[in-house]
């Protein structure tokens, strides 16, 4: 088992170096920093202003190898980015020349303070739904609630966001509409709207998704084996099919609970809600290429460990894997 | 009165290819303490028919179209939800053929086993230890260990003794076993086989076995149903039928059966047109 | 880099005929004959598929060149609105004034759907935005249908090295967040639709080329294969021949469920302010001006009333075809049901 882990963890050194890598074509020989300059410093910038800018930052040193007499060859930005990411020395914005380790510091409470009562009820009630589905399938209460279920995974998220608002706040000012302030509990009032609009953009996808994984698992030789015995359909469903199915449910839901810290771009950037979301999107429209960069990073690193904890999952939650 | 009477059974399957006569106006019976093999090639019926005596058969593509099961004499096709329940398993058992994936892999032996009992056997005090009984019944040398195991941690031969166990631990009156053998090496099929034979003896239950094997039925049946296309076109007593099979597909299927020391070169095969025309 | 109109229709002309062309040649199997007899029972799917010919045939209507004059020309959508004029302002569906609570002022025409804050009418920026958003999805799907089916069908074929390549670069692509990745590749390709495709297409092909790689492997284990190689064809013959028609039907599915979550992306990055250019039509900019709208006094709704309205009916005709695809291809039925 622990050898099996460190061999995965092994595997993802090189993802890692790939994704270090992609990062940088996109951000470095796509889009040259000289570009960057000019978007951020303006067309009119007079070209001393864009040398400056781009030595302050290192990005006037040459792409991957230093060939110019007196320096080392390793000096070279695509080292230097490297070395920053592996040691997680985050930088400085390019727009704000803010630390964005502190940033991204910063942005993290908000963010959870919306993601994770979203994913908890987001579950609940998925889990349930389903649970009902499966129950009554094959009647037409399914049948509604299939398509039910992919009309809402049909709407787009800023469609739930856009009307929600208007309809809760603006319509009946019992919430404030947009922004957020850290001040204890007085703090829910500014999370209920995003957090009710969060749980229902993903409701329809997450309840078809679980819905289908009860439903191949009432189909295993298994359930024919326990309906011969008698046992009820109630208990067949709730117990035998349930515990089957949240195996697979489990693991896909803790291969998303690192992402939990990034929190929606589209959701708390209309709500303003200063996250991690509205982070990239600021950065987004200021062209903060440093910003967009360490969030590329940051968030795969996140997907790994998303995956590492699915495989400690199934080999905790599956009797299969755990008694070999 | 027969322990089983089923009398004009027809049940339809109606799927978006067609419609298909999956049994066609069977009847026979099944007494206490017999053991009665039905017999037929894949396709026959013969599994819906074991599945229908519990009405075990899926109704959104199956629909029963007409005739009466009578479980001690009284109309299991009329069952209340209630009277299926305690039908199922308390009364008529199954164990199905692929013991690896009809056992529910994430619960031990000893729940799984445990719930049959909690169902149908409220009388029993120390579950534990009837459960050790059972699986000792079915000749498992190591019940504790047996008991605490998952599902996959069993050969597959254990894993069917454990599925007998399962629905032995209602004392049931008739055990319906479909191809019980089928997925287990020979050499287990054997073992199994006698499993089958000493339990009878012992627990003096009917036993309805399908199978397409003659050679099970030989050694096991007293009485053999052969199906063919959703009918039961023979039936008797099994040495009346496998040494005077009278229909022509009985006739066919026994020929099939390639012997040793025959010195034919090519194995025979089973003519359906022909026997199309001939019935 | 702006296409003329002549290009990108031949684009699209040249994406259905070789579609058209692999269906033809896919289409003799019998797994196919009985896909298609299972979906022609099918209601819902039959319905979802006429609602999305419904768009296919605006798209095209906007898409057919008609010479209006010296300097421009006029698609067929743009002369069947001709006698819509164009306004100064905001106005309410079916109006006779401008939408204003202070000074209304006399508009030129009807509008049914009302005007937007340039004027236009909104249901002809609806019915453009068919458009853009068709060739969104079909340039994307060029891009990523080729990608995942070849990369998927060689790792899965020939394995090995082969496989462990192919693997390193999808995982490694698959580990970036795809809502970041195509934000980054927007960024560094700069704004424009074919950029908004390469970005689509880049993050798609890992997801088709881990399904059709499933199949293939699972398809090369099968005795016919065997067979094949026994019999001498060699690995491009199979290939063709035997492996290839087998995984076609989750292509299809692929590209119905994929188009369906492209129309829905643009609209989110139109949002971010990474979407279409601002002169092309598109219902993730309407629904983006929609934000400023709704907040006004009175409330202007109808621009994202009608650009939502459409991109729901389009996304969600496309999903229930691809389930329809699914239930044709691979029926529940077909497996042991269970009783209650």
């Amino acid at each position: 088992m622990a050898s099996y882990l460190i061999r995965r963890i092994l595997y993802m050194v090189p993802i890692i170096f790939g994704v270090m890598v992609i990062t940088f074509v996109l951000f470095f020989v796509v889009q040259s920093p000289t570009a960057m300059a000019k978007r951020i410093l303006g067309p009119k910038a007079k070209p001393e202003a864009i040398q400056n800018w781009l030595h302050n930052r290192g990005y006037d040193k040459p792409r991957f190898i230093n060939t110019q007499p007196g320096a080392t060859w390793w000096d070279s930005q695509f080292v230097h980015q490297m070395k920053a990411l592996a040691t997680f020395d985050l930088g400085y914005s390019d727009a704000t020349g803010e630390s964005i380790a502190r940033m991204f510091r910063q942005g993290a409470i908000p963010s959870l303070l919306i993601t994770v009562p979203s994913f908890i009820f987001g579950f609940l009630i998925s889990l349930s739904a389903a649970l009902f589905f499966v129950f009554v399938r094959d009647s037409r209460t399914d049948l509604f609630g299939v398509i039910l279920c992919v009309a809402m995974m049909s709407i787009p998220i800023q469609v739930y966001v856009i009307f929600g608002q208007w309809l809760i706040a603006v319509k009946t000012s019992y919430l404030p509409a947009f922004g957020f302030y850290l001040s204890g509990a007085s703090t829910i009032k500014f999370l209920v709207l995003p957090v009710i609009l969060y749980t229902l953009a993903d409701l329809g996808g997450e309840v078809r998704l679980y819905r289908t994984i009860f439903l191949e698992e009432i189909h295993q030789e298994y359930v024919k084996t326990a309906q011969a015995k008698g046992v009820s359909p109630a208990r067949v469903l709730f117990v035998h099919v349930l515990k089957n199915g949240m195996i697979s449910i489990i693991t896909l839901v803790v291969a998303s609970l690192p992402f939990l810290i990034i929190g929606s771009l589209v959701l708390e950037n209309f709500f303003g809600i200063p996250g991690l979301g509205n982070l990239t999107v600021n950065a987004i429209r200021t062209s903060d290429f440093a910003v967009v960069r360490t969030t590329v990073y940051l968030g795969s690193l996140l997907y790994l460990v998303g995956l590492l904890l699915t495989d400690i999952c199934y080999a905790a939650v599956d009797p299969r894997i755990r008694f070999q | 009165m027969s322990l089983l009477e089923v009398r004009n059974l027809r049940i339809q399957f109606v799927t978006e290819e067609g419609e298909t006569q999956a049994v066609d106006d069977i009847s026979f019976f099944v007494d206490s303490g017999e053991t009665v093999a039905l017999v037929g090639e894949s396709g026959s019926g013969k599994s819906v028919t074991a599945l229908s005596l519990s009405r075990l058969v899926p109704t959104p593509p199956a629909r029963y179209q007409g005739g009466q099961i009578l479980f001690e004499g009284k109309d299991v096709l009329q069952f209340s939800k209630r009277q299926l329940q305690d039908l199922r398993g308390g009364k008529i058992a199954y164990v199905f053929q692929e013991p690896s994936t009809s056992l529910n892999p994430v619960f031990r032996v000893r729940n799984q086993i445990a719930e049959a009992i909690h169902l149908h056997r409220r009388d029993v005090q120390d579950v534990r230890a009837e459960i050790l009984n059972i699986l000792d019944l079915v000749g498992i040398r190591d019940p504790i260990r047996a008991m605490e195991a998952y599902p996959h941690q069993l050969s597959g031969g254990m894993q069917q003794r454990v599925m007998i166990a399962m629905a032995l631990a209602c004392r049931p009156k008739l055990l319906v076993a479909d191809e019980p053998t089928t997925a287990l090496d020979v050499t287990i099929q054997a073992q199994i086989l006698n499993l089958l034979r000493e339990l009878r003896k012992k627990l003096g239950m009917a036993v309805l076995l399908i199978t397409h094997n003659f050679a099970i039925v030989s050694n096991l049946a007293d009485r053999v149903l052969v199906m063919y296309r959703g009918k039961i076109v023979e039936q008797g007593p099994t040495q009346e039928v496998l040494h005077h099979p009278k229909h022509p597909y009985t006739q066919a299927l026994l020929a099939c059966i390639p012997k040793i020391g025959s010195m034919e070169r090519r194995l025979t095969t089973i003519d359906h047109e022909a026997l199309a025309r001939m019935s | 880099m702006n296409f003329p109109l002549w290009i990108q229709n031949l684009a699209i002309f040249l994406l259905a005929a070789s579609m058209g062309s692999a269906f033809w040649f896919v289409a003799r199997s019998p797994r196919w004959q009985r896909a298609t007899r299972r979906f022609r029972n099918d209601k819902v799917g039959l319905l979802s598929a006429c609602v999305i010919s419904v768009y296919l045939f605006i798209g095209l209507l906007d898409s057919v060149q008609i010479p209006a004059g010296p300097h421009r020309d006029r698609t067929a959508l743009d002369w069947m609105f001709h006698g819509i004029k164009r306004e100064r302002t905001y106005s309410a569906p079916l109006a006779s004034t401008s939408y204003s609570a202070t000074r209304p002022q006399p508009l030129e025409g009807r509008h049914v759907l009302g005007t937007d804050v340039l004027g236009k009418d909104v249901l002809l920026q609806t019915l453009k935005a068919c458009r853009t958003a068709l060739i969104i999805g079909g340039l994307t799907s060029m891009i990523y249908i080729p990608l995942g089916t070849l990369f998927g069908v060689l790792a899965g074929y020939y394995r090995r090295w082969v496989d462990d390549v192919i693997q390193y670069i999808y995982s490694t692509l698959a580990t970036i967040p795809s809502i970041l990745l195509l934000i980054a590749i927007i960024m560094a390709l700069g704004k424009g639709l074919p950029q908004i495709s390469i970005a689509l297409g880049v993050t798609a092909w890992v997801g088709l080329c881990r399904l059709i790689r499933g199949e293939t492997m699972r398809q090369s284990q099968r005795a016919y294969v065997e067979a094949a190689r026994a019999l001498g064809q060699s690995h491009r013959q199979i290939i063709c021949r035997h492996i290839l028609p087998n995984v076609m039907h989750l292509v299809i599915i692929n590209f119905i469920l994929g188009f369906s979550g492209f129309v829905m992306t643009e609209s989110i990055l139109s949002y971010l302010g990474v979407g279409v250019p601002v002169g092309t039509p598109s219902w993730g900019q309407m629904i983006d001006s929609a934000r400023m709208e709704l907040a006004r006094e009175p409330a202007v709704w109808w621009n994202l009333g009608a650009s939502a309205c459409a991109l729901f009916f389009l996304v969600l005709a496309l999903n229930l075809l691809g389930d329809a695809l699914r239930r044709a291809f691979d029926p529940r039925g077909s497996s042991v049901s269970v009783s209650r």
